[in-house]
């Protein structure tokens, strides 16, 4: 018979199909594992209103229980507490910077206009010389930098709060 | 009529229809930046859409879910509001649109963020955070160009003055709302009108734009009656379900 703390191991197979280095445990998504009778129930919360991954972590992780022997899995999708990167572990925010996403910093409040953006050190070369390219880029969660030492360009994964 | 079912169809129609209109901008932004920008944005709307519809469906108890509501009422039966089925226009009048709608947004979750309706409360606050994104941009936009060339003044100035008659429907109030008041699931919207006029002309004034004088309004979204740009958005929309029944991928 499965444990709720063999649950929480498995989970730790699952990846996030956007960011693949991230496990769903790495990115505090999941909210909360049940086991009743041979049912797991496994809750978890969207990282941003419309991401499109969710589906697909969801049926990653009912394919990943089913693999390892979990009779029935169902998964529970909720909007509250709603997410934030705070819940981004240190193995994750570890695993982030290796991939080459710098992880989010503490930004400050988001509502100042103009206000200078955050210092993001490079993932690359580590200099704090960079700059925002965009707000907005190649996903809801993350924004497009460059580093003006080594001039690479960067993904940096915004803080939501 | 169920006016819990009806003021959520209203708030998931407005996120749906604003993100139809964004995503047209997909591969004709004026820099590509702004392409993900709009595109991205759009993406937050349509989620939220989902969450308002699903609930609205299941509040409804007939079955039906999020993408049987998006995709199978006629414009009748839609509920958003006049200014986000407007057209874009040029990228000034796309922003300025966005501008007075992510305004008005921010300051509906604020307050919706205490709803008693816990469904409500939890998208009002996981929609909050992106929103204040949203209007950071948009607000943004409207300072540079208003307070930027000439041609560029004179065109967020004229979008504005376009678009102004659309927005006093975002105050609308009717017997739905009265009852979800008075019945304790949504806050009073008090004080929400003059909050939302404080918080524009600040941003106006920065600009260098002109608010305008003309009081005339434009109304009717609420109640179905829209203007002639919904049916054809609508058209594109629903065009897969409406061919192929049923059709999933």
């Amino acid at each position: 018979m499965v444990t709720e703390k063999e649950i929480w191991q498995y989970l730790e197979e699952v990846f996030d199909p956007e960011v693949p280095v991230l496990t769903v445990i790495d990115l505090g998504v999941v909210q909360k594992v049940s086991l009743e009778s041979d049912v797991c129930k496994v809750t978890i919360t969207p990282t941003y209103s419309g991401c499109p991954a969710m589906k697909r972590i969801e049926d990653d992780i009912i394919e990943k229980l089913t693999e390892k022997g979990v009779p029935k899995t169902e998964v529970e999708l909720v909007l509250s507490p709603a997410w934030t990167t705070d819940w981004i572990t240190e193995a994750g925010r570890k695993k982030l910077k290796e991939y080459g996403i710098a992880p989010p910093e503490d930004e400050p409040d988001k509502t100042v206009l103009f206000a200078k953006p955050v210092v993001v050190p490079c993932p690359n070369c580590g200099s704090r010389d960079t700059r925002m390219v965009s707000q907005f880029g190649s996903t809801a969660c993350k924004a497009h930098y460059q580093c003006n030492d080594c001039l690479e360009p960067f993904d940096y994964f915004k803080c939501l709060r | 009529m169920n006016a819990l079912f009806e003021y959520l169809v209203r708030l998931g129609d407005d996120s749906l229809i604003i993100g139809h209109r964004l995503s047209e901008w997909c591969g004709h932004g004026p820099i590509l930046e702004e392409d993900i920008a709009m595109t991205n944005l759009s993406l937050d709307f349509i989620g939220q859409a989902t969450s308002f519809l699903k609930y609205a469906g299941e509040v409804e108890g007939k079955g039906r879910t999020e993408d049987d509501l998006a995709y199978l009422r006629f414009d009748r039966d839609y509920r958003n509001l006049l200014l986000v089925e407007q057209p874009n226009g040029d990228f000034g009048m796309t922003i300025v649109r966005q501008f007075l709608f992510d305004a008005y947004r921010k300051l509906l979750f604020e307050r919706l963020i205490h709803s008693k309706d816990e469904t409500i409360a939890a998208i009002a606050a996981k929609s909050l955070k992106e929103t204040k994104y949203h209007l950071k941009h948009s607000s943004e936009w409207v300072i540079r160009l208003g307070d930027g060339t000439e041609e560029s003044h004179q065109r967020v100035q004229d979008s504005l003055d376009t678009l102004w008659r659309y927005t006093s429907e975002l105050f609308y109030a009717d017997e739905v709302d009265e009852k979800l008041v008075k019945d304790g699931v949504i806050p009073s919207m008090e004080g929400l009108e003059s909050a939302w006029k404080a918080s524009v002309n600040e941003v106006l004034a920065e600009a260098t734009l002109k608010v305008p004088d003309n009081n005339w309004k434009h109304e009717g979204g609420r109640k179905g009656m829209h203007s002639e740009h919904l049916g054809y958005i609508l058209a594109e929309l629903q065009y897969m379900q409406r061919a192929y029944p049923g059709l999933e991928w």
